[in-house]
């Protein structure tokens, strides 16, 4: 689902100028959306396009020239490419399990109306949005004080709760009734039964909200482990495709090719690249669109 | 104050609320919310470890960091970090570029998802509406890691748009300072006006179709009825997010850039982030760069706080 807009009927003696103005605003959308799909469609054709042929064509694209798979053969011979994706598939598992589940329970204790230091609490997690220690600091603790350099945790740890989630699932929890929770309580439910069995089924849509924020965030963050990762096998999806696509660091998937081809090659690896890093998120997105919107809806109420 | 033995009495008698002693209270409240003390521990636990530890840690920023000696070994040197900064010959370069890239962005980026959200709502047919929704909400999910590689790999002196331009004289785009804040500032527009646009298009579900009808009775045509009913149903919510974003003009992030720049193009593109990311972690100069970072977080905290007190005054509403 997307955002349902009042309806706007066409009136009865359209002027030209109208006219005019609403085929200007079609235009518009449809150029905005060329623009926005047709690097990716370029990248994808491109990634099965035969090297030799890609080097050679000059301009727009629209349909591969030639096919081929070589590219993508290649990339998932690359046993970074794959190790990355192991690493990436941990940490968005791992992490945002995490994530979701301190989310739910700051939430649920935040949205009580009689905990004694609720409104202190909250103003001590809300401070943290506006000031903090800075990279530096947040860097020596992990590494140094932690210990937490080199390894998966320093990528998963330092993030777990997004003050911003919080707030947004806090909204949400306010707006379950309170009667299904007086009842539970009578049956004899404790808290952790009322959050686990009432809150979260009933505020699932925001619950898919927080798992798609969290889930994409883990799986397109560099820095972190830019910063506290070293061993090239520890290295997520992000990382690796930073090395092909940026550092243009194409040579170990291009061995048995003369130097001449390694360029021409390199290219269609580049766009491989990007796509089997990208389509999983393509792939879920449409499913998930219909959740989205309305969990952004909440953040901006808030705000 | 001193109280009679009399007046005691007198006390004791009137109905007055009995008011518990304060531990009384407390210590009533975590029995009997003891399950949510239990769940909001490890939650308070992580702000305590990672966001309020940075917070003390920032005092190296006052000493000569030492890593071996720890933050209680290491010499105090006062603002001494602070003063290198301010007299540093990048001060200048860093305050103008972290502040134009704002300015470009305010100017540039922030009117677009409004722009777009207007447009969308112009749309007579349905299925057409959510096409466009769902294409300009895609970019938003793409890694930045990925973007700025299709920058780099369609903007290189023999790349896609340079083939489609054809010029005799092909340019470098990202290695030429005076390309990067266009192209910093415009693909962050790619990437995010569709997403930018979901909170307007959430403000004008709202609006009363019968203001439409209204004003098409008093003879307004589409673009009237926009400049009249969509526009000011809209305002507060840009006003609301116009002070917020004049809150965060010095805040700029070193995520994207860090993978867009090169020393070629330092000159425009370095910013207060990404110098403390150089200083800081590439060469371990401590102190200092946590020094620039405190600068820079306080500077940002200041602006926050002066955009909300503005908002409040302007619009009633506010952060906290």
């Amino acid at each position: 689902m997307v955002i349902a807009l009042p309806r706007r009927p066409r009136a009865f003696r359209e002027s030209p100028s109208e006219r005019a103005f609403g085929i200007a605003t079609v235009a518009i959308l449809v150029a905005l959306m060329a623009v926005t799909l047709y690097p990716l469609m370029y990248v994808l054709v491109a990634s099965f396009s035969l090297p030799g042929e890609l080097t050679q064509h000059r301009g727009l694209l629209f349909a591969p020239l030639g096919f081929t798979l070589e590219a993508y053969r290649r990339v998932f011979e690359n046993p970074v490419i794959l190790s990355g994706y192991r690493n990436t598939v941990f940490i968005v598992v791992v992490g945002t399990t995490i994530n979701v589940f301190m989310t739910a329970l700051g939430a649920y204790a935040l949205s009580r109306r009689n905990v004694l230091f609720r409104d202190p609490l909250m103003f001590f997690i809300v401070f943290t949005m506006f000031f903090g220690g800075g990279l530096i600091p947040t860097y020596l603790l992990v590494s140094q004080t932690l210990h937490l350099g080199n390894s998966l945790w320093a990528l998963i740890l330092p993030g777990a709760v997004h003050t911003l989630n919080l707030i947004i699932m806090r909204t949400a929890f306010n707006a379950v009734p309170v009667a299904l929770e007086e009842a539970a309580r009578i049956d004899g439910a404790n808290d952790w039964t009322i959050l686990f069995r009432i809150y979260l089924p009933l505020s699932w849509p925001v619950v898919a909200v927080m798992i798609l924020f969290y889930g994409v965030s883990h799986w397109n963050a560099f820095f972190s482990a830019l910063v506290y990762i070293r061993d090239r096998d520890l290295y997520p999806l992000q990382l690796v495709l930073r090395e092909i696509l940026i550092s243009s660091n194409v040579q170990n998937m291009a061995t048995d090719v003369s130097s001449g081809d390694v360029l021409a090659i390199g290219e269609t690896i580049k766009y491989a690249t990007i796509i089997v890093a990208t389509l999983p998120i393509l792939v879920v997105y449409p499913y998930l669109q219909r959740y989205f919107v309305k969990g952004v809806a909440i953040g901006a109420i808030k705000e | 104050m001193r109280t009679t033995a009399t007046s005691l009495e007198v006390v004791a008698t009137l109905p007055l609320p009995v008011r518990k002693p304060r531990w009384q209270v407390v210590s009533r409240d975590l029995r009997r919310n003891k399950h949510i003390y239990l769940m909001l521990l490890p939650v308070l636990l992580y702000y305590v470890v990672f966001h309020y530890g940075p917070m003390y840690g920032v005092i190296i920023a006052f000493q000569d960091f030492n890593p071996v000696k720890g933050v209680f070994g290491s010499k105090w040197v006062g603002l001494q970090n602070f003063q290198d900064f301010f007299s540093s010959v990048y001060f200048g370069r860093l305050i103008f570029n972290t502040i134009a890239l704002n300015v470009l962005d305010l100017v540039f980026g922030f009117p677009a998802p409004i722009v777009l959200a207007l447009l969308i709502n112009e749309l007579r047919w349905n299925p057409f509406k959510r096409l466009v929704q769902t294409v300009t909400y895609l970019p938003h999910f793409i890694s930045v890691v990925v973007v700025v590689g299709m920058l780099v790999d369609f903007l290189a002196r023999d790349g896609l748009v340079n083939q489609v331009l054809a010029t005799t004289d092909p340019i470098a785009y990202l290695q030429s300072p005076d390309w990067f804040r266009q192209l910093y500032v415009g693909s962050g527009i790619w990437q995010h006006v569709g997403w930018g646009s979901i909170v307007y298009l959430a403000a004008i579900a709202t609006v009363d179709p019968q203001l439409y009808d209204a004003a098409k009775v008093d003879g307004a045509g589409r673009f009237r009825q926009m400049w009249h009913v969509t526009i000011p149903w809209i305002l507060p919510t840009i006003v609301i997010l116009l002070i917020l974003r004049m809150g965060a003009m010095m805040t700029i992030g070193y995520e994207k850039i860090i993978l867009m720049y090169n020393p070629l193009t330092y000159e425009t593109a370095d910013v207060i982030s990404t110098y403390v990311y150089r200083r800081g972690i590439l060469q371990a100069d401590f102190s200092f760069s946590a020094a620039v970072g405190l600068f820079n977080s306080l500077i940002n905290f200041g602006l926050l706080i002066g955009a909300n007190r503005l908002s409040r005054r302007l619009t009633e509403h506010s952060l906290w």
